[in-house]
């Protein structure tokens, strides 16, 4: 109670002491994997951030303040990232962005859905939308949305019908298998070979011969990036002839310049590519490239996403209001046209769930090569 | 049985370069005392010695590779013992465990930081060619890879047993005080034995990282592997590291197809247990007496 | 105890009380994360700094002691019950994982440890149908005592706060008593104190027993304070942490663990204007202090003193902190 008539009070003399000195920026912090086993995903989502906010900035910031971007390392570890979220929160941060682990999401967005804390998360796993926490915002359209389209790919125009599973064992790969398993069963696709592996493991000789012995006429591969990569060097070597198709990561530009020509003929789908026929996206792509040496991938575009998420959806609401915020990107669409930051056409739904339009992609000649463009769903 | 045939040739392959780093780490347990909890990262760095020469210096891989093992032997070598084993070795095993830890910590984040946190491609030593034998591939690297590191380790063993130096080496890890007394520089062979553990480090980093690509977290994995091996082989052998890291690697791979692929990693920690437990000394090693 | 300690230990429960007054709850957050810590570093320093039994394996007893509570919890019993039910099943875990330290000393016990923490961390993992596997286990309530709700951070701080207490008490307790003295005697010279009659067996038993007790106490309060586990949490790394925290704090003093879990805890903190650098200064520190005091700060503290103030030659068991 004291704390409150203190904060209403502090609250008060800020806003009388001039709207010049409170009103030049408006605080924005982006808790991210930058250390630990996930900081391959996390600091190249934060460089996406980073590289929004600053773009915003050049152009005015958001109705008219300079956004102060606040970095806060999770360390890839659950726990920590809700002592930084709840830090973040009380440093009085507008709207939260990350994490890109799904693990750590799941229990951080505890914390800012009890602080009212609208969040928009990297995290692609199922489970982030099914909680009903109103506060939770997707940059990227969850697996359960995306292993549908692939599943339906494989039987109908791969031919498969025993497919061998490889995924990693951990929340974010647990999650994809689970989603695979259901949808392979509605379409009677049936996992002859179902094979979890370490976080981070390096020898997948074994995997690759138990596939080989089995009678899978596919493989599908639920796997970070590295993981993909060292699995399709074994089975080149190997020289299983199988389609190897996957979800976003498996024909990602990084998987691609990591397993150099065993990553031919990869098969993915995904959701979203610097490949992509946009003009946005290839614009985003190349400043990216400029500005940070080095490619950008789906984690980077998700990260600068999220920023120009909270710039349109405050400008529209024409006021920094956290409630009105997440009352307002529940069901709304927002076109890439007249909103250039969003790169492609997105919508939300009242979990939180984004829907977008995805791509079919295969792996020729070490590029990504579109063979199909899959409406949103 | 072609699988079977394929997963011992793989783990093999894989378990020679285990036993280039347990055979490292045994080193230095014997000239020391020093239980080297950086040498998962020993093993990870020189590869980035390499990428870091090619990109940077425009260096060919050739010289990359013999300017990264140089620079392993002196850094992981000679700077690792003057720095932090020579001014810890009086104070016991335990603050120079926990240095070690530390310096596992540090390699591992200053590559991140300095290089990249994202898995870079290593390029390939040797022609990709995959013969098929039996059902079985059997690509060039695997056997180039277990012919390098068999040719390291004897070569090795040929050191320490037939030259005067590699004698001296031997009578300083086994009784540093005789050693002294009967004239043998102790402080240089340890130095030595220092030196041979950062190019074993340097020769699998270099042999690796093709097939698992170059990250800063691959010491993590690599690093309970190789005092796996060594111990399982048996902590006061060459040989017996040898032996280790081969087992440990067909372990690894048959458990994972035989037993459970969700309980891979367990088989090769209760194989530990149980030797330390009913065979401390390892399969071939001899009895160290009462443990200290 | 001496007036000067009382006085002390006054003064430090004082400054406790007040520490998260005024204070976000992040900071309330950060100081229940250290007490938490403490206590379970509190454990691992009784079983390495004053018996000299090297344990890799803290964590994992901190996750038994969490999974315990929270599968109790979580199904209705309240944590006053469960808590006692993870802190007898850590006994008799650390009971058995004391065995092997009969037969083999420092570096073998500490490879079986490690090997027990990373088996112990699968099996959380694996084994699905009862700790949720990687999703692992969420929306564990917060202990409700009558009229004192900890659902609330400051609350919660207050009760791991008498927690944190209760186990100094008993720590202090234990290194005092004749056990203590056995431990430390275990320590310097363990043939030397079987010929004086302590039973060695038993007393290290006991010290792995007693001290993973503490991890269970710690998993105990763990498990509330996130409401959520999964098995990462447990892994070896953090095993490694706890290790880190008692011996840079130093291993053998009474204090040791208590500022090496501060300095684990609240270093980000502290070097957060180095952005991503501080884990790589923190590597560096630890390097530096285990060059030139081997027995961590509480050891380097001591020196200094020493250097001003010489003091009496003290006999082995009787006085603080280890070499190991």
């Amino acid at each position: 109670m004291l704390k409150n008539l203190f904060m209403t009070a502090a609250l008060a003399v800020s806003l009388s002491a001039g709207a010049a000195h409170a009103a030049d920026t408006v605080k924005l912090a982006d808790v991210a994997e930058l250390s630990g086993a996930g900081a391959a995903a996390g600091a190249v989502w934060h460089d996406g951030v980073k590289m929004a906010v600053e773009e915003i900035n050049a152009d005015g910031g958001i109705l008219g303040k300079q956004i102060d971007l606040v970095a806060y390392d999770s360390q890839t570890d659950p726990q920590n990232s809700r002592a930084m979220v709840q830090k973040a929160i009380d440093e009085g941060t507008y709207v939260l962005l990350g994490t890109v682990y799904s693990s750590s999401t799941v229990v951080n967005m505890l914390v800012a859905m009890q602080n009212g804390m609208p969040q928009i998360t990297g995290s692609e796993s199922p489970t982030i939308t099914a909680k009903n926490n109103p506060y939770i915002f997707r940059t990227a359209f969850g697996a359960q949305k995306g292993l549908p389209k692939l599943a339906a790919y494989l039987k109908n125009v791969v031919g498969a019908e025993n497919v061998a599973v490889v995924w990693a064992n951990t929340e974010y790969g647990k999650g994809g298998h689970d989603a695979f398993a259901s949808v392979a069963k509605e379409l009677g696709i049936n996992i002859t070979v179902d094979i979890p592996t370490e976080q981070a493991q390096v020898d997948f000789a074994a995997d690759v011969a138990k596939i080989k012995s089995s009678d899978a006429d596919a493989v599908f591969v639920y796997l970070t990036e590295e993981e993909s990569a060292r699995f399709l060097i074994e089975a080149d070597k190997q020289n299983l002839k199988l389609p190897t198709a996957g979800d976003t990561v498996l024909a990602s530009q990084k998987v691609i310049d990591l397993a150099g020509k065993a990553a031919n003929g990869a098969l993915g789908h995904v959701g979203l590519t610097t490949e992509a026929p946009i003009p946005t996206i290839q614009k985003m792509a190349a400043d990216f490239k400029k500005k940070y040496g080095y490619g950008a991938d789906h984690n980077a575009i998700k990260g600068y996403i999220g920023v120009y998420m909270v710039k349109y959806v405050t400008e529209m609401i024409g006021e920094f209001d956290r409630q009105k915020f997440a009352d307002t990107l529940h069901g709304l669409c927002l076109d890439a046209a007249s909103h250039p930051g969003i790169l492609m056409d997105a919508c939300w739904d009242n979990t939180g769930e984004m829907s977008r339009a995805s791509f079919l992609v295969k792996v020729v000649e070490g590029t990504q090569k579109i063979t199909a463009t899959l409406p949103a769903n | 049985m072609p699988e079977f045939i394929q997963i011992m040739i793989s783990g093999l392959s894989a378990g020679s370069i285990y036993a280039l780093a347990a055979v490292g780490f045994t080193l230095l347990w014997q000239a020391s005392q020093t239980i080297n909890f950086a040498q998962g990262e020993f093993v990870m760095l020189p590869a980035f010695f390499v990428l870091a020469l090619m990109s940077f210096a425009g260096f060919p891989l050739w010289l990359a590779i013999l300017a990264a093992i140089a620079l392993s032997v002196l850094l992981l070598g000679a700077i690792f013992k003057r720095l932090i084993v020579e001014p810890m070795i009086s104070h016991g095993t335990l603050p120079l465990v926990i240095a070690t830890i530390a310096l596992g910590l540090l390699l591992k984040e200053a590559v991140k930081e300095f290089y990249s946190p994202l898995g870079q491609p290593f390029p390939s030593l040797f022609p990709q060619e995959v013969f098929v034998v039996a059902g079985a591939s059997i690509s060039i690297p695997d056997i180039a890879n277990f012919i390098i590191a068999m040719g390291t380790i004897i070569a090795l063993q040929l050191f320490l047993q037939r030259t005067r130096t590699g004698r001296c080496m031997q009578a300083t890890a086994q009784n540093p005080d005789v050693a002294q007394i009967l004239g043998v520089d102790v402080k240089r062979m340890v130095l030595y034995t220092f030196l041979i553990n950062g190019a074993l480090a340097a020769i699998a980093s270099v042999l690796i990282t093709p097939v698992y690509l170059a990250k800063f977290s691959n010491g993590e994995v690599l690093g309970v592997v190789a005092f796996t091996a060594a111990i399982v082989g048996g902590f006061n052998q060459i040989r017996g590291a040898l032996v280790g890291g081969l087992v440990i690697g067909v372990v690894d791979n048959l458990s994972a197809i035989y037993f459970s692929a969700e309980y891979r990693q367990a088989v090769p920690l209760i194989l530990l247990i149980v030797i330390i437990l009913v065979r401390p000394q390892g399969l071939l090693g001899t009895a160290e007496g009462r443990t200290v | 105890m001496t007036p000067k300690n009382i006085i002390f230990a006054i003064v430090a429960v004082g400054l406790l009380i007040i520490a998260p007054l005024g204070q976000g709850n992040y900071i309330t957050y950060v100081l229940c994360s250290w007490l938490l810590f403490s206590i379970a570093a509190m454990g691992l320093n009784l079983t390495l700094g004053y018996a000299g039994q090297v344990s890799l394996a803290q964590a994992s007893f901190m996750g038994i002691g969490a999974y315990i509570t929270a599968l109790m919890t979580l199904n209705g019993i309240h944590w006053i019950l469960a808590m006692p039910c993870a802190v007898a099943a850590t006994f008799f875990v650390g009971l058995v994982l004391g065995y092997p330290a009969l037969r083999v000393q420092h570096h073998f016990l500490a490879f079986v440890t490690l090997a027990f923490n990373t088996l112990v961390f699968l099996a959380f993992r694996n084994e699905e149908w009862l700790t949720g596997g990687s999703f692992g286990l969420v929306g564990m309530p917060r202990p409700d005592f009558w009229v004192f709700s900890t659902m609330k951070q400051l609350p919660f701080y207050y009760f791991t706060l008498v927690c944190f207490l209760i186990s100094a008490a008993a720590f202090w307790w234990i290194v005092h008593s004749p056990w203590g003295r056995a431990f430390k005697a275990l320590r310097e010279n363990p043939i030397r104190a079987n010929s004086v009659g302590v039973d060695t067996r038993r007393m290290t038993l006991l010290a792995f027993a007693i001290g993973s007790a503490f991890g269970g106490l710690a998993g105990a309060l763990m498990t509330p304070l996130v409401q959520f586990i999964e098995p990462g949490s447990f892994a070896l790394v953090h095993s490694l942490k706890l290790l880190l925290m008692v011996v840079v704090g130093g291993a053998g003093f009474f204090f040791g663990p208590i500022l090496g879990a501060a300095i684990v805890i609240l270093m980000p903190e502290v070097l957060r204007f180095t952005e991503g650098y501080y884990l790589i200064i923190y590597a560096l520190l630890v390097i530096v202090l285990m060059v030139y005091s081997p027995t961590g700060l509480m050891g380097l503290g001591g020196k200094v003193i020493t250097r001003f103030r010489p003091q009496r030659e003290v006999r082995k068991d009787m006085v603080q902190g280890a070499q190991l």
